[in-house]
């Protein structure tokens, strides 16, 4: 668990993120978004002491993270950055070899959890393990870098804007992979991007940032009923809300009993998805799969509506 | 009449005209005694008259090649044959010349030689440079050519030559004035980049340092060599004269020790500034994530900064190397010794041949040092290219 408690960094006159609570749960991912100068970045980095804040105390796991020696801190937190941030002259199994280096692992071990991170970020550690970075392409070179973020087996994982150098179908293909990687392992991730579609892709809850100051902390389901301001409601996009409430809900919650023809769809796929396949093909419901992949029942477009909105 | 004009090689046709221009300039000098003015000989009556048609008859052939867009490694062979006949030629026109007996009588290259050994050198260069050899064959290629030059000298073939003849009789001396030279050059800069790059690091780190260190080393820089000698005269006597032991250590007023101390006050501004520039120009994200994952300002300085600083810094370490090979022939003026010794001595009798065998090694050991960094700098590089452009292409 992490807690921000009343955290303010200045330079000089200007405030760059001011006084900003809140609490993050272990096991989570969080979301922070705003647009460039709102103090996203500036707030990440007050997390593993990149930046000093002026104001206040940032708690990891009840610890006060200013009680530990900086670079120790930053060793125990995983931090992955735009362009990925890869050491050029440090071939790749180096690169995620960085930190359990620092911490002085046997070099067994180090061995063992750079294979298993590159075969995890789907890698021949053969054919990648010596390529020097330049070698690579931008989704590569993205995966070693939140793979080198990862190898110390970190509680925490910090992002900035980790996807921004990314073609969008790298893109979400890198956001799915970073979902399942969470599930995996388990890790608390913090995430800055100023993409929405992003946050509402990924996040447990999304914090949005407005210069300097936190305007809202919720899950996404909340932010959609109450956005707290109209910047966050402008931020959402007024015209892409019931389409964003439907992309963070699985089709099993608008299945009902019955039957219908055709492909199809997983329980487990978002109802945008089921709305989107039955518009297209004209049919009026689906059938619906369960987890064992046999048909539990179907979903219609009324049902499907119902659900479009706040409830 | 277009079809014939690309088939000529503009090279070729420098090579061409500086080749024509020395078969008809005087090929050697003859001088009566070491300091009279030589008079020229032509190449006929410079070698035997056999010798003589063989050279022109290769010189026109391979002028001919160098014109042609021939395959490179044919114009390379060519342009070494014509080094090595040069060679043999300028040796046999010294036993030639000198009449029987004659020790005061010097035979030296003339124009001609050297025009035809330029235009040939020039020919080999292109040849190299456009055939891009690898870095370790660059290396080799000059291993090869220090040997052949090496065998040609211990084979006894040049031993008439008028800057031969002022060796034999400065043997003893050469090696020791080799020595100094080596000494001031490779010991200056050992000190230098000692000095210079935690000096260049500080720079990088401390802001305000950075423009006082390098507007100060800037003005040093522009002090010419001699100035600078005499205005260390004075401190140096100091502190000879009054700390104990400065002057068992050779610290005087003149000789090597202000020689020693302007060529490393020389080497610190290019030591300095390519640290300096080699820091900055490690990329940001690259420092960034270095404080990211947990490494302390030393790791990162040592793992991350130094190693990518590394190919820029090591082309300073070039630059101060050349410039102090150079630059250690003045040290000869305050007595510190050096090949130096051989010009200012050749100067004062007006002997070329002194002058030259002064000059001649000097300008070898600059070249070959210029060209083995070269090649280091270009094999540490290649782990590099990530730095540069390769990562950009890499992310778009």
């Amino acid at each position: 668990m992490i807690e921000i408690d009343a955290i303010s960094k200045a330079y000089g006159d200007v405030t760059v993120v001011d006084n900003v609570s809140m609490t993050i749960d272990a096991g989570s991912i969080t979301v922070i978004v705003g647009t460039s100068g709102s103090g996203k970045t500036t707030l990440l980095r007050m997390i593993n002491r990149l930046v000093e804040p002026t104001r206040g105390t940032i708690r990891i796991d009840g610890e006060d993270n200013g009680a530990i020696a900086p670079h120790e801190l930053r060793r125990r937190i995983g931090y992955a950055i735009q362009g990925h941030g890869l050491f050029p002259h440090r071939t790749v199994a180096e690169n995620i070899a960085t930190v359990p280096k620092l911490l002085g692992w046997p070099q067994d071990r180090i061995d063992a959890r750079v294979e298993e991170l590159l075969k995890l970020f789907q890698l021949d550690p053969v054919a990648f393990g010596p390529r020097f970075p330049h070698e690579l392409s931008g989704g590569q070179s993205q995966r070693v870098g939140v793979a080198r973020a990862l190898a110390a087996e970190p509680n925490l994982l910090l992002m900035d804007e980790p996807f921004g150098a990314l073609d969008p179908v790298i893109r979400a293909k890198a956001q799915d992979d970073l979902l399942a990687i969470q599930k995996h392992f388990g890790t608390t991730i913090i995430l800055v991007t100023h993409d929405m579609e992003e946050a509402f892709g990924l996040a447990d809850r999304i914090a949005v940032m407005d210069g300097g100051r936190l305007l809202q902390y919720a899950t996404p389901t909340e932010m959609l009923a109450n956005p707290a301001t109209d910047f966050v409601a402008s931020l959402i996009g007024t015209a892409e809300r019931p389409f964003r409430l439907l992309a963070l809900n699985p089709v099993e919650k608008a299945m009902e009993p019955g039957v219908a023809e055709g492909e199809p769809i997983s329980g487990e796929a978002s109802q945008r998805d089921a709305l989107a396949e039955l518009l297209w093909s004209g049919r009026p419901a689906l059938p619906v799969t369960g987890k064992d992949g046999i048909v539990a029942g179907r979903v219609t477009v009324d049902s499907l509506l119902k659900q479009a909105r706040p409830a | 009449m277009r079809f014939g004009l690309n088939r000529i090689d503009r090279v070729g046709v420098v090579v061409a005209l500086i080749a024509a221009y020395g078969l008809v300039a005087p090929f050697a000098l003859f001088r009566a005694n070491r300091i009279v003015q030589g008079e020229g000989r032509s190449l006929f009556s410079a070698l035997p008259p056999s010798l003589g048609a063989i050279l022109l008859v290769l010189s026109a052939i391979a002028i001919v090649m160098a014109l042609l867009r021939l395959p490179l490694f044919l114009k390379l062979l060519a342009s070494l044959v014509m080094l090595a006949v040069l060679a043999f030629a300028i040796g046999n026109a010294a036993g030639f010349l000198t009449p029987e007996g004659n020790n005061y009588a010097r035979v030296s290259p003339g124009s001609g030689f050297w025009l035809l050994s330029a235009a040939f050198a020039l020919l080999a260069t292109d040849c190299l440079a456009r055939l891009r050899p690898p870095p370790w064959m660059r290396i080799a290629i000059l291993t090869a050519i220090i040997a052949a030059i090496a065998f040609v000298l211990a084979s006894g073939l040049w031993d008439g030559l008028s800057i031969l003849k002022e060796y034999s009789s400065r043997a003893d001396t050469f090696w020791l004035e080799a020595g100094r030279h080596v000494t001031l050059a490779l010991g200056s800069l050992a000190v230098a980049a000692v000095v210079g790059i935690p000096l260049g690091i500080l720079c990088h780190r401390v802001e305000p340092a950075r423009s006082a260190i390098l507007n100060l080393l800037n003005i040093v820089q522009t002090i010419p060599s001699i100035a600078l000698f005499g205005i260390l005269i004075g401190p140096l006597s100091w502190v000879a004269a009054n700390v104990p032991g400065a002057a068992d250590l050779g610290i005087r007023g003149i000789g090597m020790a202000p020689a020693f101390l302007a060529l490393f006050l020389y080497s610190l501004l290019p030591m300095v500034a390519n640290t300096v520039g080699g820091l900055a120009g490690v990329p940001a994200e690259a420092n960034d994530a270095a404080r990211g994952v947990g490494m302390t300002d030393r790791q990162r300085l040592t793992q991350v900064e130094l190693p990518l600083a590394f190919p820029v810094i090591l082309t300073g370490i070039r630059i101060v190397l050349v410039q102090n090979i150079g630059l250690a022939t003045i040290a000869a003026l305050i007595g510190g010794g050096g090949f130096g010794v051989f010009v200012f001595q050749g100067l004062g009798q007006t002997a070329m041949d002194l002058v030259l065998l002064g000059a001649v090694p000097t300008v070898t050991m600059a070249f070959a040092a210029a060209v083995i960094l070269d090649a280091i700098v270009e094999l540490v590089a290649p782990a590099n290219a990530g730095s540069g452009t390769g990562r950009k292409e890499a992310t778009a």
